[in-house]
């Protein structure tokens, strides 16, 4: 894991959570990856959406061990925390990751929890609780972020302006690897709040030579050299701070404030030609930086000493011209912002594709204004409001679309009725005298069944008697009664007859017996297996008749209230979008206005400098003339 | 002159952002009381979308006929996936081309759901192709092809890919 943030600048702290994938275990819920694939593309929405609603139907079953997220449930709980907290919902984030705090987990989980608990607590800038937070860590903690805690720690201790505190904290984190450079400059920054001079200048000087070929640690370097020679500039200590501001790289962030303090630094020890090495470097660097504007009147300044009026006055002249320049941009900028057309650019898709999608406003023609707002777009209040925007026209972008869906919900449920509704009652009907017939034979074969059991266990041969047996023993008992009182030679001999014939039949039923049962039990084992086939069809006929009515009844009011829900979001989204564009351009235009009414203090004193070069290149020109 | 620009120049460095300070400050509370709305409507927002894909799902994909499929890479995979096509029964269920971004997550452990779709009850056959570059730039591509059944339950099938180094297709397809 690359940490590059977390740095302290005096009281201007950033933190940032890490995303926590499922580490080398084997995943087991795929809505969980599902949730991690939208997160690792920064689709933080839609990985919340997915996560959200899977950790809730895990709280919601029976026997959680059987659900597949248990195995990640940890993970999941903490990632849900760690989404909403990269969607900048803090409110919820916080909620999500004290529920992991307050449940029943392993030492080290709980303390992982209370460590972004803390790093919350410090983004929302309350120091005392997110310290409270670190203080509930105890026992084992991930190695992982062992560092992170100390750093953390350091930094509460500063922004709460307890600097003695940072720096013990500090000294321990001098080796780690994680933060190299940061934690140097920080136990600098914390010495300096302390009036520690001596000791901030040491440690500025050390934080100023690591190496490393990171470019945040190569920045955070260059930023060490540049406040140690501020600083000994403000103590009039020039030459000793020029060798600081010399290490500051050329083509880093902070080698434009570098050149300027290190003209300043040569003119004031009266090294007037060194003077203007760094600032005719500066002078010709990007118009929009304050440091560049400032070395435009620096550098004819410095030929003004040197006496060289003539092209002192040149410089003044093109300082003033650019000046005139840049105002004029100003104003274009100004107005453009008053049109709407800054928020309009904001909020183009194809440009925030791109990461360093601020930086590449600068390049489009129609948004002038960003090439003075960089500092403002870095700011953190700005940045706030203007993600908020951004968040916000994302999900005006959605809600219009899902608005636009329930049209085509309600058209297929209306399909789907128009289809169903004339078929179903034959259909129904049809089914109903089918079922009663099916009912009938399924108790006609529960009976079969009962009977072949019964069977097993005593024996009964008639009952296995054919049609024409049975008929013939009905005949048989019908004659034995009519004869039961006659005593004629007749009658005896018809009684010796039926009884030789019930004799005839009660053998054919007794030998046959077994094998009329086997035959039996094999029939009705043939009837199982097509009794079986039509319970299944008959299961499925009523899956199908059910998923016909599901298809297209009980739409029609969650649609409803869906449709008033993203109504009234959208209501909500566009009054928010409102105020918090209105913010974000007095905002802008505050900030354009002050640079506008510097560069006309600067052109000012241009136009006074450029009278006075002018006049004193005359008179020395008449005094060589004499 | 000198010491009026020194002057500006030291409140530069000492504190880089100060001209926007007064901006700032007046837009501090205003930011963080809007900041607490956006959050509320943020929550509003997610909570309808949980809803509405919930009916989505009753509506277009019920659970009887449901299917889906989830495509993940297999660990330690270092081929770039450029497309990915499913066949169900010989029909092209989707064809995905994927971009770095997808692909960086797939190989962070992330599982993509590629397709959700209806089909009958019953056995089906599947057809995975994927296409692709190894680590030294040569094209590759793979197919392979699987039967599945389909219950009366919402049907997911977990489809991992691996490089051609794996052996086999290196596809592989399992329930879930």
């Amino acid at each position: 894991m690359r940490r590059t943030s977390l740095i302290a600048t005096g009281l201007l702290l950033t933190a940032y959570l890490v995303a926590t994938p499922v580490s080398g275990e084997e995943l087991k819920d795929l809505h969980f990856g599902e949730a991690l694939f939208h997160a690792h593309q920064g689709q933080f929405f839609e990985a919340l959406e997915r996560l959200d609603t899977e950790v809730r139907q895990h709280d919601g079953v029976d026997e959680p061990e059987r659900d597949t997220l248990y195995f990640h449930i940890n993970d999941a709980e903490f990632s849900l925390g760690d989404f909403e907290l990269r969607y900048r919902m803090h409110h919820r984030a916080g909620r999500a990751i004290k529920a992991v705090l307050e449940g029943a987990v392993d030492e080290l989980v709980r303390n992982d929890a209370a460590y972004r608990l803390a790093r919350i607590h410090f983004q929302k800038n309350q120091m005392g609780d997110a310290m409270q937070a670190l203080q509930r860590i105890e026992g084992n903690i991930p190695a992982a972020i062992k560092d992170d805690i100390e750093f953390l720690r350091a930094n509460i201790h500063l922004a709460d302006g307890r600097p003695a505190a940072a720096a013990e904290v500090l000294q321990g984190l001098q080796d780690s690897q994680a933060f190299t450079g940061y934690a140097a400059y920080n136990l600098g920054i914390a010495y300096l709040q302390d009036g520690q001079r001596q000791a901030a200048i040491e440690q500025l000087d050390r934080a100023g030579q690591v190496s490393s070929d990171d470019p945040s640690v190569l920045a955070i370097r260059d930023k060490s050299n540049l406040v140690l020679g501020t600083i000994l500039l403000e103590e009039g200590n020039y030459a000793g701070a020029i060798p600081y501001l010399n290490r500051v790289r050329l083509d880093g962030p902070f080698s434009n404030q570098a050149l300027l303090s290190t003209g300043w630094a040569s003119m004031s020890t009266d090294n007037i030609e060194r003077a203007v090495v760094p600032w005719k470097i500066l002078a010709a660097r990007e118009t929009t930086d304050r440091a560049t504007q400032e070395a435009m009147l620096a550098l004819p300044y410095a030929y003004g000493k040197l006496d060289v009026y003539g092209r002192a006055a040149i410089s003044y002249g093109h300082a003033l011209d650019s000046f005139g320049a840049e105002v004029d941009k100003l104003n274009v900028s100004i107005e453009s912002i008053r049109e709407g057309k800054f928020l309009e650019a904001l909020i183009r898709e194809e440009i925030r594709k791109d990461k360093d999608w601020v930086i590449r406003l600068r390049s489009l023609p129609e948004t002038p204004e960003t090439y003075y707002l960089m500092e403002l777009l870095a700011s953190h209040d700005f940045q706030t409001g203007l993600q908020n925007y951004l968040d916000l026209a994302d999900l005006r972008r959605k809600l219009q679309t899902w608005q636009a869906n329930f049209d085509s919900f309600d058209e297929m449920a209306d399909i789907r009725r128009d289809h169903y509704e004339p078929l179903l009652p034959d259909i129904d009907t049809e089914f109903r005298e089918l079922d009663s017939r099916m009912r009938l034979r399924i108790e006609q074969h529960k009976m079969l069944v009962r009977r072949r059991d019964d069977l097993l266990t005593t024996p009964r041969p008639e009952f296995l008697a054919t049609r024409e047996e049975q008929q013939l023993l009905r005949r048989l008992e019908l004659l034995e009664a009519q004869l039961r009182g006659g005593q004629s030679l007749l009658a005896t001999t018809a009684k010796q007859r039926l009884k030789r014939l019930r004799g005839l039949l009660t053998w054919t039923l007794e030998t046959e017996y077994h094998e009329r049962l086997t035959e039996f039990d094999l029939n009705l084992r043939n009837l199982d297996e097509a009794m079986a086939v039509l319970e299944q069809e008959y299961d499925e006929y009523v899956r199908s008749r059910q998923a016909a009515s599901h298809s297209y009844v009980g739409y029609q009011k969650p649609i409803k209230r869906m449709r008033a829900q993203v109504r009234e979001a959208a209501g909500k989204i566009e009054l928010l979008m409102t105020r918090q564009g209105h913010l974000l351009e007095v905002t802008a235009i505050e900030e354009l206005v002050a640079r506008r009414s510097h560069l006309e203090n600067y052109g000012d004193k241009a136009r006074f400098a450029l009278a006075d070069s002018y006049d004193r290149a005359t008179q020395a020109q008449a005094r060589v003339d004499e | 002159m000198s010491r009026l620009i020194r002057k500006m120049l030291l409140a530069a460095l000492i504190c880089a952002s100060s001209a926007s300070l007064s901006a700032q400050e007046l837009s501090g509370d205003n930011t963080r009381s809007l900041d607490g709305q956006v959050q509320e409507i943020k929550s509003d927002v997610l909570s309808i979308a949980s809803e509405l894909s919930n009916l989505e799902e009753r509506l277009l994909f019920p659970s009887n006929t449901q299917i889906s499929l989830f495509v993940s890479v297999a660990d330690n995979e270092d081929f770039r996936l450029d497309a990915l096509q499913v066949e169900i029964d010989g029909q092209l269920a989707t064809h995905h081309i994927y971009s770095f971004q997808e692909l960086g997550a797939l190989q962070k452990g992330g599982v993509q759901r590629v397709y959700t779709g209806n089909i009958v009850t019953g056995e089906h056959q599947l057809r995975i192709t994927m296409m692709g570059k190894l680590g030294n730039g040569d094209d590759f591509n793979a197919s392979d092809s699987f039967v599945f059944a389909k219950g009366v339950k919402p049907k997911a099938l977990g489809v991992t890919l691996a490089g051609p180094g794996s052996g086999a297709s290196g596809i592989q397809v399992g329930d879930w």
